[in-house]
Formats: C-alpha cells, sequence, structure tokens
C-alpha cells in the first residue's frame, strides 16, 4: 500500500514536547501540550479539530510565525529557527499583495529562492505555476481584481514555487464558498501530486480531511490539547475525486472522524 | 463608452452629474429626476437661500449702521446736516456709505473691481515689459540685472504668490513627515522616545511657529539677501502642517497587516524590499490621507500666517484691505474668502485623484 510506503520514508519533520501558552491574569493559558508529531517525507498529514483547540497554532510554530513556549521543532533533524521559505506557508486569507499582479506576487518569493537563477528562469517557474493553478490567462492582472478563489490559487501557486521542504496549509479554503472549495482541492491534489512535497493542512472539514491527506491528526478540545486518535488514509494514489467518494472506506474513516469530533 | 464616460466622471468627483446625464438619456425616469433633486437642485436652492439669508443680514446690519451714523450726524452737526447725510447714503455715494457687512451684491461688485483691477495692472506690466525690452537687453549682455516691475500687485498675483507658498511649505512638510514617519513606525524605541516632544509640538499655534522659525531664519540667513519673509512663511506653513502627514505615516507604517508581515517573514524578504516592497505600499492610503490633511492645513494656516509675517499673498491682501478701510474693502475680503475656499477645496480634490491614482485599495 502506497500509504505505508510512505511511513519508511525518512522523518521530515519533527516535533518534540510542543507546548505553547499564554499569560493571562488568572496564570498561565496552555494552549498545547506535551505535543508530538513526526511527518515523513512526501506525506499529506492533516490536523483536524474544533476551532479553539489550538491546530492553527501548532502550524503557525512550524512556520516559524509564532514563538514555542517549550520543546523544539526539528526540520531534517535541525532545530528551525524564524520563518522561512523551506516552509512555505498558504494562509487562509490569501495575504496577496493586492498592489502586484498575480505574476508580481509570486515572483516576489521566486526571487528570493531562485536569487542565482537568470530572469527569463524566474518567470518561466513563476509561470509554470500559475498556469498549473489555472491562472495562465490573468497572471498580468493586480492581485486586488482577482476573486477570492483565484486569489488563493495565486497562494499555492506561491507556495510551490518556493519548491519548500515543507508545505504548510491554515485552513486554505476556509474562506471559499462550497463550490469552489471543491475545485481547488482538486487544483491542489494535482499540483501536489506531481511536487510530492511535504505537506501539512489545517482544517475543519471532515471530506477535505480524508480527500487529501495519508494521514489525519484529530486532536482534542483545548486547553491542553494534543492528538486524540489518527487515522491513517489507505487509499491508492493518485486519487480521483468520484472513485474516491464512491471508496466504501471513504465511508468508514468519515465514520470514524465525526465520531471523534462529536465527541 | 457612455459607462465609461460616467465613470470618469465619478473619479473626478462629479458624480452629482450622473442623473441628469441618464435622464437626458432618458433612462429610470423617475428615479432619475429623484436623484436630480436631491444632488443638484437641492444643493442649487440652498445656495439661492444662504444668499437670501445672507442678503437679509447684510441689509439688517446695513440698516443699523446707516441710523447711526445720521443720528452721530444730527448730534455732531444738527438736522440739516443728517438729512443731507441720509439723502447722501440713499443716492448711494461711496463717501457716504456706512462701513457695514456687505451684501451678496456688494461682493459681487467687489469681484468685478478686483478683476477690473487686475486687468489694469496687467495692461501697465506687459507695456512695462515692452518699454523695458531693449534696456533690459543690453543689460543682460552686459551682465546687469534686468529691470523688474515693482508696482502693486494684482488679486490674481497674490493668488499665486499664496499658491507658491502653500506649495513650498507642503513639500517642505511631505518631505520632513513621509522619511520621519517611516523611520518612527519601523522603530518602537524611537517612536516611544520621541512620542512627547510630537505629542508637544503637534498642537503649537501658527503664529508661534512663525515666530519660532523667524528666530532662526533671522540669524541663518543674516547676510543672505534673498526672499526672507516667503522663506519664514513657507517653513512655518511646513512645519504647522507636517504633524497630520508624520502621525499618519507612522501610524500607517506601524500597522501593516499582519498577514502581510507574515508573508514577508516566510519569504524572508531583506530590509529594503521589506520596506519599499511591503510596508510603503501598503501604508500608502494612510499616507495620503495625511497628506491630504496637511495640505488643507497648510491652507488654512497659510492665510495667517502671511498676514503676520508681511509676506505677499492673500493673507496680506485680506488684512491690508481690512486696513485701507475704502467702501468696497468689506466686500473684498468676502470675496478673498470665497476664493480661498475654493481654492482649498480644488486643492483637496486634486490630492483625493492623486491618492485614487496610487493607492491599491481604490475599487
Amino acid at each position: 500500500m502506497m500509504s505505508n510506503a510512505i511511513l519508511d520514508n525518512k522523518i521530515m519533520l519533527e516535533c518534540m514536547d510542543i507546548k505553547k501558552s499564554y499569560p493571562s491574569p488568572d496564570g498561565e493559558f496552555v494552549v498545547l501540550e506535551d505535543f508530538q508529531l513526526k511527518i515523513h517525507e512526501k506525506e499529506f498529514v492533516s490536523i483536524i479539530g474544533h476551532s479553539g483547540c489550538g491546530k492553527s497554532t501548532l502550524l503557525t510554530m512550524v512556520a516559524g510565525l509564532n514563538d514555542i513556549t517549550d520543546g523544539k521543532i526539528l526540520l531534517e533533524s535541525r532545530k528551525i529557527r524564524g520563518a522561512g521559505p523551506d516552509r512555505a506557508v498558504v494562509f487562509q486569507s490569501p495575504s496577496l499583495f493586492p498592489w502586484m499582479t498575480a505574476l508580481e506576487n509570486v515572483m516576489i518569493g521566486v526571487k528570493q529562492v531562485f536569487s542565482h537563477g537568470t530572469k527569463k528562469q524566474r518567470e518561466d517557474i513563476c509561470k509554470y505555476y500559475l498556469t498549473k493553478v489555472g491562472l495562465g490567462n490573468s497572471m498580468h492582472k493586480k492581485a486586488r481584481s482577482l476573486s477570492q478563489g483565484m486569489k488563493q490559487r495565486v497562494g499555492i501557486a506561491r507556495a510551490f514555487s518556493l519548491k519548500p521542504k515543507v508545505l504548510l496549509l491554515d485552513e486554505p479554503f476556509g474562506m471559499l464558498d462550497s463550490m469552489t472549495r471543491v475545485e481547488l482541492q482538486d487544483v491542489l491534489i494535482d499540483v501536489w501530486s506531481k511536487e510530492q512535497i511535504t505537506a501539512i493542512m489545517v482544517t475543519h472539514d471532515v471530506d477535505e480531511a480524508i480527500f487529501l491527506s495519508d494521514r489525519v491528526i484529530m486532536m482534542t478540545g483545548g486547553p491542553y490539547a494534543k492528538v486524540g486518535d489518527v487515522a491513517h488514509i489507505n487509499i491508492e494514489r493518485p486519487r480521483n475525486r468520484t472513485t474516491t467518494i464512491e471508496d466504501p472506506r471513504f465511508y468508514k474513516y468519515r465514520q470514524h472522524l465525526l465520531e471523534f469530533l462529536d465527541h | 463608452m457612455d459607462s465609461k464616460f460616467i465613470k470618469t466622471i465619478k473619479w473626478l468627483g462629479l458624480g452629482f452629474l450622473e442623473p441628469l446625464i441618464n435622464l437626458f438619456q432618458g433612462k429610470e425616469t423617475d428615479k432619475n429626476v429623484r436623484l436630480v433633486l436631491r444632488q443638484i437642485i437641492a444643493p442649487v436652492l440652498s445656495v439661492f437661500i444662504f444668499l437670501g439669508v445672507c442678503n437679509f443680514g447684510a441689509s439688517y446690519l446695513y440698516n443699523i449702521e446707516k441710523e447711526r451714523k445720521i443720528e452721530k450726524t444730527r448730534a455732531d452737526q444738527g438736522g440739516a446736516a443728517a438729512e443731507e447725510m441720509e439723502r447722501c447714503i440713499d443716492s448711494g455715494e461711496a463717501s457716504c456709505k456706512p462701513n457695514s457687512l456687505p451684501s451678496p451684491g456688494d461682493v459681487k461688485e467687489g469681484a468685478k473691481a478686483l478683476w477690473a483691477d487686475h486687468k489694469k495692472i496687467s495692461e501697465s506690466k506687459k507695456a512695462f515689459k515692452n518699454k523695458t525690452a531693449k534696456i533690459n537687453a543690453q543689460r543682460k549682455a552686459s551682465g546687469l540685472e534686468p529691470i523688474k516691475y515693482t508696482g502693486r500687485p494684482s488679486f490674481v498675483d497674490q493668488i499665486k504668490t499664496s499658491l507658491k507658498t502653500v506649495f513650498a511649505g507642503f513639500l517642505l512638510a511631505a518631505f520632513l513627515a513621509i522619511p520621519a514617519g517611516i523611520v518612527l513606525g519601523l522603530s518602537e524605541t524611537l517612536r516611544s522616545s520621541l512620542n512627547w516632544i510630537i505629542q508637544i509640538l503637534k498642537p503649537v499655534s501658527p503664529v508661534v511657529w512663525l515666530l519660532l522659525v523667524s528666530m532662526v531664519i533671522k540669524t541663518v540667513l543674516a547676510n543672505s539677501d534673498s526672499d526672507k519673509s516667503f522663506i519664514i512663511s513657507f517653513i512655518s506653513v511646513g512645519f504647522c502642517s507636517m504633524w497630520a502627514t508624520l502621525v499618519n505615516t507612522t501610524m500607517g507604517v506601524s500597522s501593516v497587516d499582519k498577514d502581510f508581515l507574515n508573508v514577508s517573514k516566510v519569504l524572508r524578504l531583506g530590509v529594503f524590499s521589506n520596506v519599499f516592497k511591503v510596508i510603503l505600499p501598503a501604508s500608502i492610503p494612510m499616507i495620503f490621507t495625511g497628506l491630504r490633511i496637511t495640505l488643507s492645513v497648510s491652507w488654512m494656516v497659510l492665510i495667517a500666517i502671511e498676514l503676520l509675517a508681511q509676506s505677499p499673498g492673500l493673507g496680506s491682501f485680506v488684512w491690508e484691505e481690512f486696513q485701507n478701510g475704502a467702501s468696497n474693502s468689506n466686500a473684498k475680503i468676502i470675496v478673498a474668502m470665497f476664493v480661498i475656499g475654493f481654492i482649498g477645496f480644488m486643492l483637496d480634490r486634486i490630492m483625493m485623484i492623486i491618492q485614487k491614482l496610487v493607492s491599491f485599495d481604490n475599487n
């Protein structure tokens, strides 16, 4: 089975004894404690849980945008320090620079990562990814004039074009309507299956988590959130929406996740 | 094409004309008639009501002043002189006109007089230029300064001088406040260390700035023959008006959307890219709001500063007319008031259009 093969890959990212707490008038408020997670190379992991369970906090800590109170995060066995393009983030609000075109938004990152290449090479990279996410004809439009769905397509292109070691997706489709969400899940899975970048996605959407992931981490409610349960999704890749949804295993996983969340 | 035209009109801030254009094209008559009534007829009507109230007020004050003048003549020189005075006032003779708030009609006459005066002065300037053209060419050839026209400036010349002073002051304010605001916005330490000074200097009155600036300029330019009153007034205008831009730029830079900064962190942009490609474009709307306030404040304080600095311009025009006390001086002052207001309004509109051109959130 494909997913089991992934478990033989080397460990890409490791969270060890992660704790996150904020000071509050009634003493310290602990969001996460004693959190452990190992993610293998080329693995797609989803983290699912109720609002406020600290799953987004965890992701921003991995991204280096949020301080860790205790514990450490290792990327290829090296401790992470601050944010960087080796951990590209697809933000929930696409966070494009509205004064730039779609192409410029991707280019500004590619310039940082491929500073050795020629301008032409960098432009080709940007255009390749923008075409991949279906924006071949709108790459010279200003980001502010794009629809929410198109903005998030640029967000995905920007993240992949950095060729990161780990791709972090922070509820990437949370602000989209259900039709656009399905479209973008297909775009994401399409680009991802070519690149096979290790990915962590935070989501509330059970179907999305099963469809995209090799493993779904279910988190208990906060405070003091931790890993409650794990589901290995053994559906073969490349996956197709219709066949995946018709697969009886899909319902089994769905049942499992929903039961955990209803708890 | 029509919709493009309407878009342009709206963009220029003339959106109130839209229903009228639609009405001429016979589109949605009911709705557009209502809109025309509200957006064009009602404002025009209120202008007339305003003029009516002014007229009533002016004639009321005029009558009080007239009675007083006649009574005073009666007390000083007896009944015959008083009757003579009354006849003189009613005949509209300028020499015995009571000095009171001018009516809209007087203001119109004042504006006409100013325009005629401007034409006369332009004529004499032209004549002077023709007369001295030859001599000036000779003087230039032999390396001497040309002879300049030294006559009285017309009202239009005063407006030009005032605009020049305001632009000089505004540019000074922008060049000081924008870079300073960016630096303050980026550094929390600098921000808190200069906070007290800024908070204390911000509310200082234009008059005090003028005095302060002239204290410094007097020493610095003691041996220079440059136009000191112009330098003093534009620097004072700049210092009075720069605070809005300084505070807004600081605020804009220090409160850039956290998402943008996170992207910048993930991409590991350098300091230069971070400032010029992310922080500055993101704070442009705030900076321009500041610049708009700065421009209107500089126009507003200009009049007071010119008046005090004895620098030529609308401010000294108003002051001279007030001191002058001729029969139509008051009317000229009111004309100047409306000209000042209108120019201020136009300047704000121009800034608004520039803001729309350079901001990212203009739709």
